[in-house]
């Protein structure tokens, strides 16, 4: 109990103090799962909605594939991409390994499969006489979609949400890829297992208030968005 | 209205993640130039249009080396105990090399070498850093400093170490008693030297008693302490967790418990990518009178006792026979 006080204590003071180690931390931390969220959603939400409107062989077997993708355990997102990113293997030259981009990409690969899979779940729950409702009254294709988007957007922002909280909160893949690297790759969850690992429970209870609360934060936002125009 | 409220927060997260990457001083390389860079030899230091969120602008480095990425593999313990926190800003400072500081287990930090993945290493297992030398896959190695292995266990010595006179001897009560031994099990530095001192002890140790966590030392100590057990321990590690267990050293100063550190360069004959310019630096600074006097006197004034013995320009031999 004492020391959950002292790390209670000690998170205020880091935060009070705006320690400049403790913000640029916070602020990659942000930044690769941000960017990491950001692209999966760009790809994850249209491949949802393909796999979810579009008929084709093969259709059932992706989705398999996507939601066991659901599940895919960081430290394998992080094995698969330092195979990729190391010295020896295929894109060794492009010299990413151990930097916030590769972090990106390994965060991208946890965060697609989440995003597309409730996507998909999404959209699919839709009755599907909506979109003959939508095509007899004249909309074009482009216009079904956003329309489908828009009448399911409870289901994608908590695909966002699912995506968000899947990256933020991982630990393995940004330990294999980025290295923890002090001022270049150290984000605030391999910060919080480094404090642990040298003793300094304190520190690492404060980082861990302060993930909980930035994580917090942004689903807040993102909560606010979700239930915006719902019927009181 | 409300479609403009949406719009209001969207942007707001964007804007922070955008904003979050304009401060971030990186300086990694971009997608699609780095082979360029690679080839001509030019620090990336010209402006460059940041296509992504995630490409900041590059510092401007004064003097900076031609290669200036240094990817130094090491042991946890030179981390943990913040060593490293201190030399490597140093380092950076006075040569213009950023160095990427991978902390691992010794025996991965000697893989990630034996395959050009690392650029130098800062290692203290002695016995599997040889078959490395000879095989031409390191050069330079250079003996750098050295602190001690201690036994450490519960207050109450339930095998009866404390009074030993040999680490081997300390193990041996410790199986025969059945005790509860807490091994790192990860093929570290500290799990090697652990495996010769079983050895020595003529114990094949398993059972019940003889847990592996394939965790880093600080972990290991953490899961002794939970459990009450015995573990071995690098001095330094031991130290700054000294204030949160109840463990405390059970045996120690026998000459086997010495925890020699080296530092060497990864071939670059061998591995065309490995940076050994910048490693060869690294390794001049570490034998520095002036690093080597920081590291005599490093945590002197946190833990009331040097953590390492700087042995810069000697052998192997001179430790180990004086």
């Amino acid at each position: 109990m004492e020391m959950i006080g002292q790390g209670i204590v000690a998170a205020l003071k880091m935060l009070a103090s705006g320690d400049a180690e403790l913000v640029r931390v916070t602020l990659l931390t942000i930044r690769v799962a941000g960017t990491a969220t950001l692209l999966s959603i760009l790809v994850g939400i249209p491949l949802g909605c393909l796999l979810a409107l579009a008929r084709f062989r093969g259709r059932e077997f992706m989705i398999s594939l996507i939601n066991a993708g659901m599940g895919t355990p960081p430290v394998v997102a992080g094995l698969v991409v330092s195979l990729l990113l190391w010295r020896s293997g295929p894109f060794g030259y492009l010299k990413l390994m151990y930097t916030p981009t590769a972090m990106i990409f390994a965060q991208f690969i946890i965060a697609l499969p989440l995003v597309t899979g409730f996507a998909l779940a999404g959209i699919g729950q839709l009755n599907p006489k909506l979109q003959d409702q939508i095509l007899a009254l004249g909309a074009s294709r482009w216009q079904l979609y956003w329309l489908l988007i828009r009448e399911a957007r409870l289901s994608l922002l908590a695909a966002i949400i699912g995506g968000f909280g899947g990256v933020i909160s991982e630990v393995g893949a940004s330990t294999m890829v980025g290295g923890n690297i002090l001022g270049r790759t150290r984000v605030l969850t391999t910060a919080t297992v480094m404090e642990v690992s040298k003793g300094n429970f304190d520190i690492a209870i404060a980082l861990s208030i302060i993930l909980m609360f930035l994580i917090w934060l942004v689903t807040y936002a993102l909560t606010r968005l979700q239930q915006r125009g719902r019927p009181q | 209205m409300k479609r403009l409220h949406r719009f209001v927060v969207l942007a707001a997260i964007m804007a922070l993640i955008v904003g979050c990457s304009g401060q971030q001083a990186s300086t990694d390389p971009q997608p699609g130039q780095p082979q360029q860079e690679q080839q001509t030899g030019q620090p990336s230091s010209q402006p460059e249009a940041p296509a992504e969120p995630e490409a900041p602008a590059e510092p401007e480095e004064p003097a900076a080396p031609e290669n200036p990425e240094v990817i130094l593999a090491t042991t946890t313990s030179t981390v943990d105990t913040g060593l490293l926190d201190v030399l490597v800003p140093m380092f950076e400072e006075r040569t213009g090399y950023i160095v990427k500081t991978i902390s691992v287990g010794t025996g991965q930090a000697l893989k990630l070498g034996e395959n050009g993945e690392a650029d130098v290493l800062l290692v203290h297992a002695p016995e599997s850093e040889k078959p490395l030398v000879e095989s031409g896959a390191v050069i330079n190695r250079q003996l750098v400093m050295h602190n001690d292995y201690v036994i450490i266990g519960p207050p109450d010595d339930p095998a009866g170490v404390k009074g030993t006179a040999t680490a081997a001897e300390g193990l041996k009560k410790i199986a025969e008693a059945e005790a509860i031994f807490i091994s790192r099990g990860d093929d570290s530095g500290t799990h090697k030297k652990e495996r010769s001192l079983w050895a020595a002890a003529g114990v094949e140790p398993g059972g019940q008693w003889y847990q592996e966590t394939g965790q880093g030392m600080g972990a290991t100590i953490n899961v002794a302490n939970e459990k009450l057990g015995y573990t071995l321990s690098d001095r330094g590690t031991y130290l700054a967790h000294k204030k949160n267990i109840d463990l405390e050293v059970v045996l120690e100063g026998d000459t086997p418990l010495l925890n020699i550190y080296h530092v060497m360069q990864v071939n670059p004959e061998k591995w065309p990518m490995v940076n050994g310019e910048g490693a060869a630096a690294f390794v001049d600074f570490m034998l520095e009178d002036e690093v080597q006097e920081i590291i005599r006197t490093f945590g002197v004034d946190k833990y009331g006792e040097p953590l390492f013995f700087p042995d810069g320009g000697k052998t192997e031999e001179e430790l180990l026979g004086g």
